[in-house]
């Protein structure tokens, strides 16, 4: 087997060079190149079938590219078995063996390997250890809960002494208190074992809590890769910009204009000043675009700071503990607005409102591009 | 004076709930069929059966008892014997080989292979032939004047002899070799439904953890397979208790009583010997061997539902 | 390697590859692994395709040619005489009319058979679905423990039933023994394809007003054509391979055809006439091959279905 001995850009655990894979005539991936530092936490999240557990399965060695080339510790892993890649994986449905206790489940694929027996205990007391399951290690999977289980197939990774963790939804078969908890913990144990970690999920509040860096992936193409913050505030298209955060972005049909200088935003007969916004390029009037801007980026009455103030109509008023969700009708859009859960509105009633353009989001009508 | 109270009060009672009887009338009716096969026939003709084993009736059923001497009669018939000695060498060998040999071809039939369907139609089309074409393809086959061992001895081997039908020694692997052709590409298709049952993410964990594929299959798949196997190994096994058509086919029993089975001596004595004590009480023996089966799997299938 | 540069057009994107593996692993059509499980296959498969072809070659010989050569040759010279002998004058102990008979005979025990045991099971299997009354679970138990009975039991206690009520030897007792040993797995199989439709149907179909007989019609059979396919698959196969009740209730004037095949074929009178003999057999499994054939996929269900839940 050829090994590039050569170190690319050593800073990187993880290299995926133009990586392609198609299924007859089905692009599943296309083309997508992503550098994961020594470290770091990447999230990969999309809907269902965007490809974000293909490129998992491709990293993991578990199924194969067309094209392109994978780098793990700067070694050319493209041919490799999984098991030579230095890495562990958690999956979904844990994949524990049901017939072995949880000590011969972490144990199992170390015995295969022939490593002595010591060590083995040396990394199954480490494991049990990091893991809180010293309890459990006589166990079998049917006697644990889910959490258990998850901990359990954790701690099949860890042992193994790896670099380089994959996470294949890991918690989506939990229940929503339960998956907060271990949102959390595998958030600590990024922390303490500093370990590069992928991670591929579909619910977008792990991917905000958890990731370094967020790869947003539709139709196997990714559409931006930046941390968190980025995602959120500065979306690259309207896809990623609708796809993330819940309620989700207003958005509102129109097209440029220019008036003494300043660049407005008209959509049906009524005209927004873009003051504040941060174009990417020159702004050109007449152009059709997008307006996106979030819930609570959108301040009502007593929130306004500045800026021009327009009238709206509450149209339905959604209680949510903490936050008050507004839905506003004005010029012929409806908008959600988030607003503190103390101050309620009736239905009906005008309020006053005005965008916060800095935090605001342009995209051409055509190619839904951030501009 | 009390008659007219009496009325009153049914009638009250009706009017406040139909008669419980009356409730779901259409669903009784329509269960009627399936309350009189499972009480009338399954019920009462497999107790009718046994009560009539212990009576020594001949050509009609009579209600004579002589106690347990038909079944000692039956222990002491050599063709009995024969029959059992049969049924477990034949039983025993074919648990074994379609259990092994079908799930073999399921584990091969998994490995994403090409022209998995024509494969697939070709292990399974024996089983949609009955036993008598069965048994007569291969009395065929095995004939030792035209058949296998002909042809091998007109390739050289002059001094080849494979004469299964006609040697009563070896007679019953005649017969097993039919049956399993017969059979395993039904144990094939089940086994193949268990492996595809598996979760796909314990191959890849332990591709992950580099466990080789035949491990893989013996340290965690099969053991994953147990309720398949179990229910595979109770159908097979009910299967082997009523083998009949493909020995009446295949050899008609002989040479002699050479491949006597139990379903057989059945037949013969409640239909040809009149001697319909002896059928009863050796059809009742049939019975006690396929309890001896199923029960303990009923028993642990049930149990093992009311803890799960 | 140079694939890089000629597959993709954007080349700033081939730049960023570096020397080494890249893409699919190249893998020999010819591997050692390949060789064995499509090897392992193909042996078996022969052996399961052998008796087939040793039938249709044999049927399609002459005697004489049969007497000199060697069963596994294709015939020199083809004739299709012994399929004409098998269908029309093959001898059973009894009588020289061949198969036809039998095969006739078969015909009119089936198709009333499969019509009345479907139907008894269906309505039964949905009434144990959606209509559960006390007791209920109870006699389908003993329904489907009783499929286990070796029918040597039942047997007699049925011949005795039957010769009282008149049918004992005829068409009509053979389709009644049919469609009571048919009740177990049929019902089985309808049951757990209505248990398996959602509840929320019945109990809309209940709020508006429908009762037993017209939720089943109108709602039920409509939307489980292809268990009816499955069980239908299953009742034409299993009886028309059937050879014990029909040696037992029928005579030899309404024996199926699988029991005159074994006259013709066993019969010990005459000359032993293997073309003829595979003919008959063939044309005997030829009815539940069509039908295996032809379903495929709907086959396998239907066998599934039936055994590992039975």
């Amino acid at each position: 087997m050829m090994h590039n001995t050569v170190p690319l850009r050593s800073q990187y655990s993880v290299s995926i060079r133009e990586l392609s894979l198609s299924f007859g005539a089905v692009k599943v991936l296309e083309n997508l190149n992503i550098d994961i530092h020594d470290g770091e936490f990447l999230v990969l999240l999309g809907s269902s079938g965007c490809g974000k557990s293909t490129l998992l399965n491709c990293i993991a060695g578990l199924l194969e590219p067309t094209e392109g080339q994978i780098f793990i510790k700067d070694k050319n892993v493209t041919w490799e078995e999984p098991k030579d890649r230095g890495i562990g994986m958690v999956f979904q449905s844990y994949a524990l063996y049901p017939q072995m206790t949880v000590e011969k489940n972490l144990s199992f694929g170390l015995r295969v390997a022939g490593v002595p027996k010591d060590e083995i205990d040396r990394r199954l007391t480490r494991a049990a250890g990091i893991l809180q399951i010293e309890p459990l290690m006589k166990r079998k999977p049917a006697e644990l809960s889910g959490g258990q289980r998850q901990r359990v197939a954790i701690g099949r990774a860890l042992v193994r002494d790896v670099d380089v963790f994959l996470f294949d939804e890991p918690l989506s078969n939990l229940d929503a208190k339960l998956r907060s908890e271990l949102r959390v913990e595998i958030k600590r144990l990024h922390q303490s074992l500093k370990n590069t970690m992928i991670y591929v999920t579909h619910d977008q509040i792990e991917a905000l809590t958890l990731a370094d860096r967020i790869a947003i992936m539709k139709s196997g193409v990714i559409q931006q890769l930046d941390d968190p913050v980025t995602i959120y505030n500065r979306p690259k298209n309207r896809f990623v910009a609708g796809f993330i955060g819940s309620p989700s972005m207003n958005f509102m049909q129109g097209v440029l204009a220019e008036e003494g200088g300043r660049f407005l935003f008209q959509t049906n007969g009524v005209s927004f000043s873009l003051e504040g916004y941060q174009a990417s390029e020159t702004l050109m009037p007449g152009r059709a675009v997008i307006l996106g801007a979030r819930p609570e980026h959108i301040k009502v009455d007593g929130d306004i700071v500045g800026g021009e103030v327009h009238e709206a109509i509450v149209d339905i008023e959604e209680p949510m503990g903490a936050d008050n969700l507004l839905w506003l009708k004005h010029a012929g859009h409806t908008m959600s607005v988030r607003i503190g859960g103390a101050r309620r509105y009736a239905p009906g009633s005008k309020v006053r409102l005005a965008f916060d353009m800095t935090m605001a989001s342009l995209f051409d009508a055509t190619t839904e591009e951030r501009i | 004076m009390t008659l007219p109270i009496s009325i009153s009060a049914a009638q009250g009672a009706q009017v406040k709930r139909p008669s419980r009887y009356l409730r779901n009338l259409n669903s009784k009716i329509a269960s009627i069929p399936m309350v009189l096969t499972a009480v009338v026939v399954f019920l009462g003709g497999t107790i009718w059966t046994i009560l009539y084993s212990f009576t020594n009736s001949r050509l009609l059923p009579r209600l004579s008892f002589v106690g347990i001497d038909q079944y000692e009669r039956l222990w002491s018939t050599a063709r009995w014997m024969v029959s059992i000695q049969n049924l477990a060498t034949y039983g025993i060998l074919s648990l074994i080989f379609s259990l092994t040999i079908g799930f073999l071809l399921a584990a091969l039939m998994d490995q994403k292979i090409r022209f998995e369907n024509t494969f697939r139609t070709i292990f399974l089309y024996p089983f949609a032939l009955s036993f008598i074409v069965t048994g007569l393809v291969w009395q065929w086959i095995l004939n030792p004047e035209f058949g296998v061992q002909a042809v091998v001895r007109s390739m050289g081997w002059t001094s080849f002899a494979f004469d299964p039908l006609y040697d009563s020694d070896i007679v019953i692997y005649g017969i097993l070799i039919a049956a399993l052709w017969q059979g395993t590409g039904l144990v094939m298709c089940l086994m193949l439904a268990g492996l595809r049952g598996i979760d796909e993410d314990i191959w890849k964990a332990s591709r992950v953890d580099g466990i080789p594929m035949w491990r893989t299959y013996i340290f965690i798949v099969i053991p994953m397979m147990r309720p398949v196997f179990v229910t595979t190994l109770v159908i097979i096994a009910s299967g082997i208790v009523r083998i009949y058509d493909l020995v009446v086919a295949q050899t008609s029993g002989g040479p002699g009583i050479a491949s006597d089975v139990p379903a057989k001596y059945v037949y013969d004595y409640m239909f040809f010997a009149q001697n319909l004590g002896q059928g009863f009480a050796a059809s009742t023996m049939m019975l006690l061997t396929v309890a001896i089966i199923v029960v303990p799997w009923a028993y642990l299938e049930f149990g093992g539902r009311k803890r799960g | 390697m140079d694939k890089s540069l000629t597959a993709m057009p954007n080349l700033a994107g081939a730049d960023r590859l570096s020397a080494g593996p890249q893409g699919k692993r190249p893998r020999k059509v010819l591997s050692g692994r390949n060789i064995m499980v499509y090897g392992a296959l193909t042996f078996a498969a022969i052996y399961y395709l052998l008796p087939l072809y040793v039938m249709v070659v044999t049927s399609l010989k002459g005697m004489p040619e049969i007497r000199m050569g060697n069963i596994f040759s294709p015939p020199m010279e083809i004739t299709f005489e012994p399929w004409a002998k098998a269908w029309a004058s093959a001898c059973t102990g009894l009588n020289c009319d061949g198969l036809s008979r039998g095969f006739w005979n078969s015909v009119k025990i089936m198709v009333p058979s499969v019509i009345v045991s479907i139907a008894i099971a269906s309505v039964n299997g949905y009434a144990l679905a959606n209509w559960k009354f006390k007791g209920a679970e109870l006699f389908f138990t003993i329904l489907i423990i009783g499929a286990f009975i070796p029918y040597q039991v039942m047997i007699y206690p049925i011949v005795i039933v039957l010769r009282e009520l008149g049918l004992y030897g005829t068409i009509y007792g053979l389709i009644l023994v049919h469609s009571i040993f048919g009740m177990p797995i049929l019902t089985l199989l309808f049951r757990n394809y209505f248990v398996s439709l959602p509840e929320e149907l019945f109990k809309a179909a209940r709020i508006d007003g429908a009762g037993f007989w017209q939720i089943y019609f109108r709602i039920m059979l409509p939307m489980s054509l292809p268990i009816f396919v499955v069980a239908m698959i299953l009742q034409v196969t299993g009886i028309w391979n059937d050879f014990l009740f029909g040696v037992v209730f029928t005579r030899p004037e309404t024996y199926p055809m699988t029991v005159q095949l074994n006259n013709i074929v066993n019969s010990v009178q005459g000359v032993k006439e293997y073309n003829v003999n595979m003919a008959a057999t063939l044309l005997t499994g030829a009815i539940p091959l069509i039908v295996y054939f032809v379903s495929g996929r709907l086959f396998v269900r239907g066998i599934a279905a039936g055994a590992v839940k039975g």
